[in-house]
């Protein structure tokens, strides 16, 4: 009876509301916002999973925040294209790999669980640099051309 | 005025080392936390020197002719620059404790009163990743104290779908008295490990 319990208990974690895929969750949605996996472009409504190599991309109106797996928190505003070049997190070690490309638009992002494990294992590249994060919270803008 | 001098000497002595080039214009800047926290950001800029920016509004700038320079931003600015992303942001993951009576699921008059809160918080965030997790103390045997974790776990999960959090967003578990808050021996009450930790994300 009480490992039936802790089965229960671990199937149970094992199981969250993201599948094995999926990096985050679209939390916030507002406007103009589409996700491009590959050739295909999506609807972002809050709720969509994401998966790594998606391309967040926003309208004038639009804006987008985002929920990863590691805790980490990333918003785009209008007028941005975010693409996740790399994503991975493992839930017991905490060791993980995030590398965002900032290719325009604006950025805001609060640090999780891999960065407070690996100091810069999150990255963002933008055109012209690349940003190492040690923690926590930042902003970054690509400005128009 | 300093700033801005600095930013002088820096931008004619880039002018004179680098040939001209057209870029994007490009800011990063640390953002102090909601508990006044300032983190820390490496600037590596294409071909040039890394530069590690740890205050609050501290910022790196690439301009359009490539070249970069260092300084701080105003909070007003960050403001006006970033105010819609920084509003798109989702809830930070948070924790609440509630405490029980003991020996069953029913919550403490304080832990009551603290619920309101919590579901206040949740109904804040359009869509909840919640895992309630139930303890006990360490008054009874192993699988009373499964069961009795769960059942508090549960109670708390449909105090919450009847407030109108969707069902399919709250995880339930029982820890028993695996997980005690306050160390103690076996067959001891003690109300502060009588409790459930509800996680939202």
């Amino acid at each position: 009876m009480r490992n039936t319990w802790i089965a229960v208990a671990l199937v149970a974690f094992a199981v969250p509301a993201f599948a094995a895929d999926n990096v985050g969750l679209v939390k916030v949605s507002k406007g103009s916002v589409q996700i491009q996996r590959g050739a295909e472009k999506l609807p972002a409504p809050v709720g969509a999973a994401l998966q790594a190599k998606d391309v967040i991309v926003t309208g004038a109106d639009g804006s987008a925040g985002v929920t990863f797996t590691d805790n980490s928190l990333v918003s785009v505003g209008p007028n941005s294209v975010f693409a996740i070049d790399k994503y991975s997190f493992d839930s017991t070690t905490h060791q993980g790999e995030f590398e965002g490309n900032l290719r325009q638009g604006r950025l805001a992002a609060i640090s999780g669980k891999m960065v407070k494990q690996t100091p810069e294992s999150m990255k963002i590249r933008t055109p012209s640099a690349i940003m190492g994060v040690r923690g926590t919270e930042f902003v970054v803008e690509v400005a128009q051309n | 005025m300093k700033f801005l001098a600095l930013v002088l000497v820096a931008g004619l002595a880039a002018a004179c080392a680098s040939t001209p080039r057209h870029v994007a214009p490009e800011t990063f800047a640390v953002v102090p936390g909601a508990g006044g926290h300032v983190g820390t950001i490496v600037v590596h800029p294409e071909g040039g020197h890394e530069h590690v920016i740890h205050e609050a509004y501290g910022a790196e700038r690439i301009k359009a002719d490539g070249t970069v320079e260092d300084g701080k931003l105003t909070e007003a600015q960050v403001k006006a620059d970033f105010g819609a992303t920084l509003a798109a942001l989702p809830g930070r993951p948070a924790t609440f404790t509630l405490y029980f009576l003991e020996g069953k699921d029913e919550l403490t008059p304080d832990s009551k009163v603290e619920m309101d809160k919590v579901i206040a918080e949740l109904r804040r965030r359009p869509l909840p990743d919640i895992v309630v997790i139930g303890h006990s103390d360490s008054v009874g045997g192993l699988s009373y104290n499964d069961k009795l974790s769960l059942a508090r776990a549960e109670r708390m999960r449909e105090m919450m779908i009847g407030m109108g959090i969707p069902a399919e967003r709250i995880q339930a578990a029982g820890r028993g008295k695996r997980e005690l808050l306050v160390p103690t021996e076996d067959n001891v009450s003690e109300a502060r490990n009588r409790r459930v930790e509800i996680n939202v994300r």
